[in-house]
């Protein structure tokens, strides 16, 4: 913390200098603000490589290496890596965001609609799962509601349960999302659509949410990569071989190796998937930018 | 004779503010009438009632002898009949622009693709924007836009044209370009209710004028007894300060 201080310090210094310049000051100290500015930036750098030189020296490589790096304990990862624990993770979240998305714009509409107990339920429902972990839903989708009604089970089992309760939790962001992205739609759209003889609900249908989804796709995205990675959730549940995923996969082979690695490796892949998903979300957004 | 348009008693209230206190007036059909008045005079508003766009408070709207304003009323119904062009355009700008002249026609007139693709690309190439079928809105200038909104309105066979100043969100050198489809729209004979302050436009091509002040008409009659000889100083003041904005 001093130290980032530090660094900070010269900069809002000169800041000041640069914006009030006095003529009385560099005569004082007999440095130009440029020579000030140059300094300035000779310590954070100076800083910068200090902090790295000492990383290297202090740390235990060779052992940071053989528990976190450890290539043959990750090559023992696949195909399994892949071909179950990524493959599960992204089937829980997809079945999740459809659930959710599907849910959340009803939830939406509801939210808008002029019938007020439509308006009540979306907000006592989006105030409820907003405001509980999503852990809690797991729990009680995946335990609750088996020992109260016993022989209970969700289509899809394991599957289904979490495609469920990432669903139901999501369901209340998105909804959030989308009557932001209705209610960012200029009223004349409306209007227009209305004065060409649509009913409204076929100018909501062809007008509105077109232009609405479009608005969102960004906190939409946001959400699907929340999923991605509420999605380990399903370890409360308790997978099998079968049906585990990539935090849960991880978290094993660690134990099961003491080492590691497999967390790292794990974590790479959350960020394979998760780092291109940002990437195409901001080559929509641009392509989006030149079109309006 | 069915008037195209009547208004009986016509009242608006918003909250407090009474928009329109009491407007009785009628369009005969192929009729052009321009709607003149400071702004605030509740001039747009009376457009709006026209097709419902505002509920009214109290009165009467007939459109080709219907009333809009019965409680059992197919509002959709008789709003297709009814053209509208806004100030902002409200071109849909997820849509092309012949993309925005074909979605109403398929959604509510059941038109099938081919067909509103046909009516849509005369109407653009009527308002002289053919070449810009397969472009945004975003990429078209405010003229191009109001135009393919005229376009929009025309495509729906209305039989009444209601156009909200729609040259007064444009650069003036636009302005031109949108008042020559309205000048050709009036000499085929469509019937057309015009808000706007284009005083050259109103001259030349309306067959009636109608001056609003607070909410109440105050003149109407034709456009060289309204425009060249203002009976009452509200007018007269009016019209000074439109014409000759230096004094």
């Amino acid at each position: 913390m001093d130290g980032r201080r530090a660094r900070h310090d010269p900069d809002a210094h000169l800041l000041i200098m640069t914006t009030t310049p006095t003529a009385a000051e560099p005569a004082r100290t007999g440095l130009s603000p440029r020579q000030r500015r140059r300094i300035s930036l000779g310590i954070q750098y100076a800083v910068f490589v200090l902090v790295l030189v000492a990383v290297g020296l202090l740390a235990d490589w060779p052992r940071i290496f053989e528990n976190f790096l450890n290539g043959k304990v990750a090559a023992g990862m696949f195909p399994t890596l892949f071909t179950v624990a990524l493959k599960n993770t992204l089937i829980f979240t997809v079945a999740g965001y459809v659930i959710g998305f599907v849910l959340g714009l009803v939830l939406a509409l509801m939210r808008l609609s002029s019938v007020a107990p439509y308006r009540v339920v979306a907000l006592v429902y989006i105030e409820i799962f907003r405001g509980l972990p999503a852990l809690i839903i797991f729990l009680l989708l995946g335990f609750g509601l088996p020992i109260a009604f016993p022989g209970f089970k969700l289509p899809g089992d394991v599957y289904g349960t979490v495609a469920l309760a990432l669903g139901l939790v999501a369901a209340a962001y998105m909804a959030e999302s989308f009557r932001a992205g209705i209610q960012a739609v200029p009223k004349g759209q409306m209007e227009a659509a209305r004065s060409l003889g649509m009913k409204p609900g076929r100018a909501m249908l062809s007008i509105i949410l077109p232009q609405a989804i479009r608005i969102v796709i960004p906190p939409l995205t946001n959400e699907l990569i929340l999923l991605f990675k509420d999605s380990s959730l399903v370890f409360t549940l308790g997978v099998t071989a079968a049906t585990t995923e990539l935090t849960k996969f991880g978290s094993d082979t660690t134990i099961d190796q003491a080492n590691s690695t497999p967390l790292i490796v794990a974590g790479a892949t959350y960020l394979l998937i998760t780092i291109p998903l940002g990437f195409v979300v901001r080559r929509l957004e641009a392509r989006q930018g030149r079109k309006r | 004779m069915t008037h195209a348009v009547e208004i009986r008693d016509l009242h608006k209230h918003f909250g407090t503010n009474e928009v329109l206190k009491g407007i009785d007036f009628t369009v005969e059909p192929g009729q052009v009438v321009c709607v003149i008045g400071p702004s605030g005079s509740g001039k747009s508003t009376l457009l709006r009632c026209v097709n419902l766009l505002e509920t009214p408070t109290k009165g009467k709207v007939f459109v080709n002898g219907f009333e809009l304003t019965h409680p059992d009323a197919d509002i959709d119904a008789s709003r297709r009949q009814v053209g509208m062009v806004f100030q902002q355009f409200n071109l849909f700008p997820h849509l092309t622009a012949l993309q925005n002249v074909m979605i109403a026609q398929q959604r509510v007139l059941n038109r099938s693709k081919k067909e509103a693709e046909i009516i849509a690309r005369e109407n653009l190439d009527k308002v002289g924007v053919a070449d810009k079928c397969h472009e945004y809105p975003g990429k078209l200038s405010g003229g191009q836009q109001q135009r393919v909104a005229i376009a929009r309105a025309l495509a729906m066979n209305p039989a009444l044209m209601l156009f909200d100043e729609p040259t007064s969100a444009l650069d003036p050198e636009l302005v031109g370009d949108v008042l020559a489809v309205m000048r050709k729209l009036a000499e085929e004979g469509m019937t057309m209710l015009v808000v706007t302050h284009e005083m050259g436009f109103a001259r030349e091509v309306a067959d009636r004028v109608v001056f609003m002040d607070g909410g109440v008409i105050v003149e109407d009659g034709t456009a060289a007894q309204v425009v060249g000889d203002p009976q009452q100083e509200r007018t007269r003041s009016f019209l000074r300060r439109v014409l000759h904005p230096e004094g």
